[in-house]
């Protein structure tokens, strides 16, 4: 996802000299298209987070588009009050790029889980959101957004080879991805876990039951009308991120569920506890959380029964 | 400006500054007159900025958020606020709080977190040279503000990229909030750690106008290192019960104060 982010970031930048691409000292074997193509418009801060965000700032009031890079953890939380203050503050066209949410830097632990970047982006109100749920989907994102006025934050994965089935890189503003759909059950996933989730549906269809599948891509502004919609006809739904229960779509759907008094219950699928200590592989660790497809598809039969 | 009118200007400042906060009882009174002949000499001669809305003017960044009344002033003096946009400082739906907030014209970048302005300058101060412009970028910061590891982050990329078009500018009061800033964390030899971090650093007396304007008004081409103006200030300069005292970094006047601190700066 990341090195298709950023070979289409190239493609952007040989029409928009605006366009610039800044990084904490990461993003090696995906940058260099970028660094290689226009040195001049490529900056490596070193490792300094927080000087990045801010350096992005003064660079997007004087007219550029600046993308940042750095590990989702360290782009949005050490960085958070310099986007805070500065791009939001000054509505300005800065780009933060924060690869990996979830357990995808998984041996590397818990400093490096972006389980709660989403929630704390999603309480700043003129902040745009995209969790693309595969490479496809985020070449689609960033070429609809990428002119867009105010910052944007882009959680992208690490997987450029997989992609969820059905999506054909679709992505749509201000809506939901509907994959499938069903009487019974709704399931409702942000990033790459959507892959899992699709697998989940159709083990579920296979027993018997109906279910939908939809993908939240622009968790803000979130498509609140496109899922009120949803959620209005079907009596469970089932959130499913790779992140905290608080905060990310779980809550997204459940303040929408309350908001409109739907009749609609809500399961939660994310990470309950801090993944502090053992690591593993991702696909370990997202099963220590009930996340792999068998968790998912055995948490959905607690749901539906 | 001449040198008559930047005095006449630092008067009208220290005036404002009192005024203002006495009007909205607030205090940061004593920070914003430690600042108020080096925004003298920033808005009276050194800022090459025709409109406030031109994009190649000279950037201004006031790091130290906190002493943004003395910014209003000088915003006012130039005509790019009207009387009741600055004599509004503090009241009900005004853009002139505490902190100056960049919807106000003449305010570049808002700030009021301590540690930030000085990456938004580099910035600026990047882009200027990207773009091909002339233009120079000024971040005023408190020395206090050195204790904020992210000022360092910046120093160490302005240095390293050469940006000699951005000038830092330390309001060195010796003061910080709750004390002495050599009993806080001791930041000595200030000259010595901004020189050794690559920056051409100059030392000034910081009531000094014609010291403050030719220190910062300095050739820009005569290094490519960024400089650093350390400005040797005097908190709460010019009211004689303010200078050097940790209360008047809160606290707001009462009436008989007012009247003698107005009385001293008038004249």
């Amino acid at each position: 996802m990341r090195k298709a982010f950023i070979r289409t970031l190239v493609d952007l930048a040989e029409d928009d000299e605006r366009i610039l691409l800044l990084t904490g000292d990461l993003g090696y074997t995906v940058i260099e298209p970028f660094a290689e193509r226009f040195p001049r418009r490529f900056f490596n801060v070193g490792v300094a987070e927080q000087n990045l965000v801010g350096i992005a700032t003064g660079l997007a009031e004087a007219g550029y588009i600046p993308f940042v890079y750095s590990i989702a953890t360290f782009a949005v939380m050490r960085a958070y009050e310099f986007i805070r203050n500065g791009p939001l503050a000054h509505g300005l066209p800065v780009r933060i790029i924060g690869i990996g949410g979830g357990f995808e830097y998984p041996s590397a632990g818990f400093t490096h889980y972006a389980v709660d970047d989403v929630g704390v982006m999603r309480v700043q109100p003129r902040l745009t959101i995209i969790a693309p749920a595969d490479h496809q989907q985020a070449v689609s994102a960033l070429r609809a957004t990428w002119r867009q006025a105010g910052p944007i934050y882009y959680r992208l994965g690490k997987d450029d080879v997989n992609t969820v089935s059905g999506l054909n890189g679709r992505f749509e503003a201000g809506r939901a991805q509907v994959l499938s759909e069903g009487s019974d059950l709704l399931l409702i996933a942000m990033g790459p876990i959507a892959r899992q989730a699709g697998e989940a549906a159709r083990e579920l269809s296979a027993r018997g039951h109906s279910v939908g599948l939809m993908i939240v891509d622009t968790v803000n502004p979130p498509p609140v009308e496109h899922l009120r919609h949803a959620l209005a006809s079907v009596p469970v739904a089932m959130t499913i991120e790779a992140h905290y229960l608080v905060g990310g779509i779980g809550s997204l759907v459940s303040e929408i569920v309350a908001e409109h008094a739907l009749g609609c219950r809500v399961a939660r699928c994310g990470v309950a506890d801090m993944p502090v200590g053992r690591t593993g592989s991702d696909a370990w660790t997202s099963a220590q959380h009930g996340l792999s497809t068998e968790g998912l598809v055995a948490s959905a039969l607690r749901a539906l029964s | 400006m001449h040198d008559d009118s930047l005095r006449a200007l630092a008067r009208e400042i220290r005036v404002a500054v009192l005024t203002g906060s006495k009007r909205a009882n607030v205090g940061h009174i004593g920070s914003a007159l430690s600042i108020a002949d080096i925004i003298a000499a920033l808005y009276g001669r050194v800022l090459r900025v025709e409109r406030p809305d031109d994009p190649d003017r000279d950037r201004f960044i006031l790091s130290k958020g906190h002493a943004a009344l003395a910014v209003y002033a000088a915003l006012h003096a130039r005509g790019w606020i009207d009387d009741e946009t600055l004599s509004g400082y503090c009241t009900d739906g005004t853009f002139t709080g505490t902190h100056p907030d960049h919807q106000l014209p003449g305010i570049d970048f808002s700030t009021g977190s301590l540690g930030q302005g000085l990456s938004f300058g580099a910035g600026a101060a990047l882009a200027a040279r990207l773009q091909g412009s002339n233009r120079r970028v000024f971040v005023l910061v408190s020395d206090a503000e050195c204790n904020e590891g992210s000022v360092w982050e910046s120093v160490m990329f302005a240095a390293h990229h050469k940006l000699s078009n951005l000038v830092a500018i330390v309001d060195a009061n010796g003061q910080q909030a709750l004390d002495h800033t050599h009993r806080v964390l001791d930041l000595s030899p200030l000259e010595a750690r901004w020189a050794a971090f690559g920056w051409q650093a100059h030392l000034v007396d910081g009531h000094d106008l014609s010291e403050l304007c030719s220190a910062l008004s300095g050739d820009v081409s005569s290094s490519d290192a960024p400089r650093v103006v350390l400005a040797q200030t005097v908190f709460g300069r010019g009211v004689s019960f303010m200078e050097r005292t940790i209360k008047w970094h809160y606290m707001p006047m009462n009436d008989d104060e007012y009247r003698q601190a107005l009385d001293q700066v008038s004249h």
